[in-house]
């Protein structure tokens, strides 16, 4: 589904990205951890596609299609989410309108007709109730007043309600209570099935103890340094992250 | 050297033979007193030039040099014509309609050509709600009498207008009347070569009567220079209430200069809503409060939303005079292009009006690099006892939002119509009649889809 082939990328002057190779296959849970800084969101952006962050080398392709070549709304509309760290506020678009627009769009780009007014609303029921997310919410202007974690389960209903290939979490975790990081785990797992994939960015192994990846990867400067399975998660717990930094040749 | 403040142009000659002529036709000894007294301001003062204080961002000198018709004797409308705005005003109406969609009781319509009511185009409520008198036949009226030419205040322009004006229309809602139906103006402009129009109205509400009106312009497709110089009179009694709506469209080669003054009597209101959209060169809105008794508000919104090399200036001015009254500004701009936006509010709090609230807000958002703002806002406050707060920001679309926007499928373009729009919601979301805001949002989506 994703293969991302010795990727390079830059913000300004800084390198961020520096050789990164990661291979996501449908049905599959990858979990990207890491120290501070060490390029895991920037990895999320230059996915997404977000303005300032300049590829420099390698590639990307999902589904076979070139993804660095594709427009932020293209890319989305073949089927990419980013769950976004920092979720914005927008105030006077409503959440409905939001959402409405967005679903139409992908639709209209696949080929297919719009929903109507009733399939749209009988949809958003459905997936509030699957994600547990407040009805109340969904009419008010997009995450204006939002709580940190009502704002990440917004994240996760508007992942269910366009129901995207592959799923990227950029630290939906953090900032969220417990109450609130088992609401968002339970809705990803009830999304998870055999035909999509998610890539959870995550500093704690906390997420993963609800969200159980495939895959552990630990990125430091810019490249994977260390993959593994699930258990690799806990013991970069206990040990940290200083381990497993390169001795200076 | 206060003349250095003033501008002579060919066209002050031309207007000084024009009024002789609107002198002897003028057979009411009042307003000839008042023309004449208008006449002779504008041939001290001329018109401003950008030295004087109230213009100073606006430079009008380029839109005064074409050849403009300044025909002030009555000219009745032909056949053409009006089978010309019977079909604009049809078009009009059906655009108006279609974003309806059921929502709508209707309203009156009357249908103003070159400030000329033409009554066969007009659907007027019953006269004890609604009294609608064309200038010759108002000046009787002892509300007339009394009202007009003493609210509007003189500069260049108005001064202009009170001297030339040839057609004039009086609004008057009786003692204890609501009007049950907003009450549409259609300003209809047709042009066969460059003129100048002096349009003027009067609108006089009793006590406890209710108003609500709105203007929109229809103009021709032609290219000719069109200068209308409009000045708009509006006295409010005890306990009246004005809902003013004004939608500013137009053409290239429209230049529109806009004087309203309004005065208020006790526990009135008077709301104005003016929205400007691209098309004509320049508009100058002119707009003046005095809140001449205790316990009044008054509300007013703008939203600018220009676009080519248009002008667009905004300048009000609220008197609060006496204790207990509210005045509300919230002006919001979208600018393109070269376009340029001036907003200068000024908010007097006089020594006795203590309890006052008065704010003010200008925003706006800059959607090119070569587009400009210049806003002012001014508060003089000779109160103690004093609510008043103003503030401007002028910005761009948050580069975040958009991204964020994008990345779930949406495009760029769609994109920044929702961002624009949510900007522009503030205001809009004033505007009680759900068609017109309907009618708003599209013309603002259609212009935007324009710009693309």
């Amino acid at each position: 589904m994703l293969s991302i082939n010795n990727l390079h990328a830059r913000v300004e002057e800084k390198e961020i990205l520096k050789g990164l190779n990661l291979t996501v296959n449908p049905g599959e849970v990858h979990a990207i951890m890491g120290p501070n800084g060490a390029g895991k969101s920037s990895l999320a952006s230059v996915l997404s596609g977000r303005p300032g962050y300049e590829v420099t080398g390698g590639t990307v392709t999902f589904d076979g299609k070139d993804l660095l070549a594709l427009s932020p709304e293209d890319r989305a509309r073949e089927g990419l989410f980013l769950a976004f760290q920092y979720p914005i506020e927008i105030p006077g678009v409503s959440n409905v309108s939001f959402l409405k627009t967005a679903l139409n769009e992908i639709r209209e780009y696949k080929g297919e007709a719009p929903l109507s007014a009733k399939e749209f609303m009988q949809r958003s029921r459905d997936m509030q109730k699957l994600v547990e997310f407040d009805a109340k919410l969904v009419n008010r202007s997009l995450n204006e007043g939002f709580s940190g974690g009502e704002k990440k389960r917004n994240e996760i209903f508007q992942l269910a309600m366009l129901e995207p290939k592959l799923g990227i979490l950029d630290e939906t975790d953090s900032g969220l209570d417990i109450d609130a990081l088992r609401i968002v785990s339970r809705g990803v797992n009830k999304l998870r099935n055999k035909n999509n994939a998610f890539v959870l960015i995550t500093h704690y192994q906390r997420l993963l103890e609800y969200i159980v990846p495939d895959f552990v990867h630990v990125l430091s400067d810019g490249k994977i340094v260390k993959t593994g399975g699930k258990e690799l998660a806990l013991e970069l717990e206990e040990k940290g992250y200083d381990w497993l930094k390169e001795p200076v040749a | 050297m206060i003349m250095t403040k003033y501008i002579e142009t060919p066209l002050n000659d031309r207007l000084s033979a024009k009024f002789d002529l609107a002198i002897l036709r003028e057979t009411d000894i009042p307003t000839q007193k008042i023309r004449k007294e208008a006449f002779a301001f504008f041939q001290k003062n001329g018109f401003p030039s950008i030295k004087h204080e109230e213009w100073r961002f606006t430079n009008m000198l380029p839109f005064l040099k074409d050849a403009y018709d300044l025909d002030v004797l009555e000219h009745n409308v032909s056949k053409e014509e009006f089978n010309r705005t019977a079909q604009l005003v049809s078009e009009h109406l059906s655009a108006l309609n279609d974003s309806m969609k059921g929502t709508h009781k209707g309203a009156y319509r009357i249908v103003c050509i070159n400030g000329k009511i033409n009554e066969a185009l007009s659907v007027l409520p019953a006269e004890e709600q609604l009294r609608v008198l064309s200038f010759p036949e108002a000046v009787e009226q002892p509300l007339f009498k009394k009202h007009f030419g003493k609210i509007a205040k003189h500069n260049g322009f108005s001064a202009v207008n009170t001297a030339l004006f040839s057609e004039a229309l009086m609004l008057q809602v009786p003692d204890n009347q609501v009007v049950d139906k907003p009450v549409h103006l259609v300003n209809v402009y047709l042009t066969e070569t460059a003129i100048w129009l002096n349009t003027r109205h009067l609108v006089v509400l009793g006590k406890n009567a209710e108003l609500d009106l709105i203007e929109t312009i229809l103009s021709d497709n032609t290219e000719n220079a069109l200068f209308v110089n409009s000045v708009t009179e509006i006295a409010l009694d005890t306990q009246a209430h004005f809902n003013h709506y004004d939608i500013q469209t137009g053409r290239q080669n429209l230049r529109l200069v806009q004087h309203t003054e309004a005065h208020q009597e006790r526990h009135s209101h008077y709301s104005n809503y003016t929205f400007t959209l691209p098309g004509a060169d320049v508009v100058r809105n002119t707009l003046h409060l005095y809140m001449d008794k205790a316990e009044e508000e008054c509300h007013l919104y703008g939203l600018y939303f220009t676009a080519g090399r248009q002008i667009v200036d905004n300048h009000t001015e609220v008197h609060h005079q006496f204790p207990n009254c509210e005045s509300n500004q919230l002006y919001k701009g979208v600018l393109t292009d070269h376009s340029k936006a001036v907003f200068n509010g000024k908010i007097y709090v006089y020594e006795d009006a203590q309890k006052t609230n008065a704010f003010q807000q200008s925003n706006n958002i800059l959607l090119s690099d070569k587009a400009t703002v210049d806003a002012k806002p001014q508060l003089e406050i000779f109160a103690d006892d004093v609510k008043a707060s103003h503030g401007t920001t002028v910005g761009q679309l948050d580069k975040e939002a958009l991204f964020y926007l994008r990345s779930r499928g949406i495009s760029e373009d769609s994109a920044r119509n929702m961002m624009v729009n949510a900007f522009a919601f503030d205001v809009t979301q004033k505007v009680k009649h759900e068609a017109l805001r309907q009618y708003l949002e599209n013309l603002i989506a259609e212009k935007l889809q324009a710009l693309s």
